[in-house]
């Protein structure tokens, strides 16, 4: 078939098996997640070759991507922080609390810090409007919630990101 | 011990998540006594008894749509909406974390009323965990036989499938959802025809809340004339309100249908913080019509009949909570916000006129409109409403004109800002 299907045959697979097979187009979110665990998001050579497994055109694909939010076709940091600021948590401080985390980041919800680790996002309600402050982290292996956050707490887990990854093996930082 | 909870059960059995103990608390004899011993149409008839709505945000009577299903046309699924995104919405996140068991034998049921031999959970992408979860508990299920082929010695066959979105608040509208699935973007279809006779892949699909299907087992395990007892006349049963906003404690509360705005807040929800006064309530989440807090809107009981009286919708349940402090005007500026973001863009009144709506009202925050900025915001979303495709287009003007006619003042003291800054 093609390198994405053969580096994770077995894992597409059993992807596929939980649809009809002359429906396998279902697979697409699911094949997309894979693709962006691999990259860290989802590479026009990934979407050709999700494309051929699936049977639809580049541009399908590309249209799907484009749809989702969880969804991205560009390089961000390592960890997407995407705090909500919806009504809810809103009521409950949220925006502050986004504003704090942008000073302390020195960037903006949007942007990516210089050394590549975090991209800050603002997201709609996640679902744990009790529990604001909140944010979920996306990274390429999937996604944990934070809840009842604030401030510090929040940049005692960044700092455990930075000491991860500028102490890898081959001591690159990015 | 007291059984306090028919739903968030795990708050009575704090271990209910677990295989045994669910199943030693008659878990899964619902099931077994539904495929054993009762017709699928049997099943439906005892569900429509019950009197169960839809707890999604419509209130459809549960048991009427499971009737619908086209039996010419095969084969069937059913399709469990686990997109929980309505603004202030976290019921079905906790059902699903806490008391899985209860969700999951709610779908074989309804897979078995249906003779559907597939059912798939859509969850929102950003219930990746949670998703895993599930994978985790259908394993363990199907390790007991109490999913897969001859279940219970018949020759019923059922396998449940979680299946993620990828972020988008339309996916939770039934028909966006199914394209989300069949593998598209999660835009609506033209309805009818509704999922019933048409539905994923071209198929016969029921499809139901988180909620609406972890009431089934109870109500095939007790009857629906005991799940009556429960609630009001025609709003039958238990719900859970997701209490957020200005509130001491918010939370879940699993209440009956019927209870007071009052209760909720006041009593379970601890009153509001900091003593301050309470300004307006969003029964439903951001898609609500906004109530101002008097003593009657507190004083209306919680189900289908009585909140659209005093001038709003029950929907998903989701109460937020706002004070005295809040300027109304903020307030719609954040639901235009969502909804501009959230729309698909398939209809032209909906993706025109929630770009207009989130333009108008920052200009109104910002103290930079004039009072026919007000009447044109009124005007546009007067125009959208009723002629949409899917009801997200409806929902985008229901805090604007509640908010501009119920709290008018609020919308003119910006006005009167512009005037004075000489704008
Ligand atoms: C814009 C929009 C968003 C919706 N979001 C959800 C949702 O997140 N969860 C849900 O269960 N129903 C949602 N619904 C309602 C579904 O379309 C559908 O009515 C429901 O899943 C039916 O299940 P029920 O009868 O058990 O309520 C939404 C509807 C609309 C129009
Ligand atoms: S009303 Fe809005 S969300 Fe619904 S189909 Fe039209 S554009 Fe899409
Ligand atoms: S509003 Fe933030 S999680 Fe719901």
């Amino acid at each position: 078939m093609n390198a994405f299907y053969e580096r994770h045959k077995e894992e597409i697979e059993r992807i596929l098996a939980k649809y009809p097979p002359e429906h396998k187009r279902s697979a697409m979110l699911p094949l997309l997640y894979l693709a962006q665990r691999d990259e860290g998001y989802i590479t026009r050579e990934a979407m050709a070759q999700i494309a051929e497994i699936l049977d639809v055109s580049v541009t399908e694909v590309d249209g799907v991507v484009g749809f989702y939010t969880l969804l991205h076709d560009k390089p961000g940091g390592k960890y997407r922080i995407q705090v909500c600021t919806d009504l809810p948590c809103a009521l409950r401080g949220a925006e502050q609390f986004l504003h704090q985390l942008e000073e302390a980041l020195g960037i903006k919800a949007g942007e990516t810090t210089p050394d590549g680790l975090i991209t800050l996002e603002e997201v709609m309600c996640i679902a744990a409007c009790d529990k604001a402050p909140v944010f979920q982290v996306q990274t390429g292996e999937g996604l944990t919630y934070y809840e009842n956050m604030d401030l510090e707490k929040t940049l005692a887990l960044i700092a455990e990101w930075r000491k991860k990854h500028t102490k890898t093996p081959e001591g690159n930082s990015s | 011990m007291p059984e306090k909870h028919l739903l968030l059960r795990h708050r009575d059995i704090p271990d209910i998540h677990e295989l045994e103990v669910y199943r030693k608390h008659g878990g899964f004899e619902a099931f077994r006594k539904a495929v054993t011993q009762m017709t699928p149409d049997e099943v439906t008839e005892e569900v429509k008894k019950s009197g169960l709505r839809g707890r999604g945000g419509a209130g459809f009577p549960t048991g009427l749509k499971w009737s619908f299903m086209d039996k010419k046309n095969w084969p069937h699924y059913v399709v469990a909406n686990a997109d929980e995104s309505e603004p202030g919405t976290f019921k079905d996140r906790e059902i699903m974390e806490r008391n899985p068991f209860q969700f999951l034998e709610g779908v074989a049921i309804a897979a078995y009323a249906v003779q559907a031999n597939r059912a798939y959970i859509y969850l929102r992408g950003e219930f990746w965990q949670v998703a895993a979860w599930l994978d985790r508990k259908i394993a363990e299920m199907e390790a007991a036989g109490l999913l897969g082929d001859n279940l219970f010695g018949t020759d019923y066959s059922l396998r449940i499938y979680t299946h993620l979105g990828a972020g988008a608040y339309i996916c939770g509208e039934e028909t966006a959802l199914l394209e989300s699935l069949e593998g598209k973007r999660g835009q609506p279809r033209i309805r009818p025809p509704f999922p019933p006779s048409y539905g994923l892949y071209g198929k016969p699909t029921v499809v139901n809340n988180v909620e609406t299907l972890t009431n089934v087992p109870l109500i095939i395990e007790r009857g629906g004339d005991w799940y009556r007892t429960i609630g009001t006349e025609k709003s039958t049963g238990p719900k859970v309100f997701s209490l957020s906003g200005h509130v001491n404690r918010p939370g879940n509360y699993e209440l009956p249908l019927g209870t007071t705005f009052r209760e909720l807040i006041f009593e379970h929800g601890g009153g509001i913080p900091g003593g301050r006064a309470i300004k307006a309530i969003l029964p439903a989440g951001a898609s609500s019509a906004i109530l101002p807090a008097t003593d009657e809107v507190l004083d209306t009981p919680m189900d289908y009949e009585s909140v659209p009286k005093v001038g709003s919708f029950l929907g998903s349940a989701s109460v937020i909570v706002v004070d005295e402090t809040v300027d109304i005007v903020w307030l719609v500026k954040k639901t235009l916000h969502f909804f501009h973001h959230e729309s698909c863009g398939k209809c032209t009144p909906c993706r025109e006129g929630t770009y207009w709506m989130d333009h108008l009202i920052q200009t109104i925050a910002e103290g930079r409109a004039t009072p026919q900025d007000l009447e044109i915001l009124y005007d546009v979303a007067k125009q959208i409403q009723g002629k949409t495709l899917c009801a997200l287009g409806d929902f985008a003007t229901m805090a604007v004109v509640s908010g501009m006619e119920r709290f008018r003042e609020d919308f003119e003291a910006k006005v009167r800002e512009a005037v004075m800054a000489g704008g």
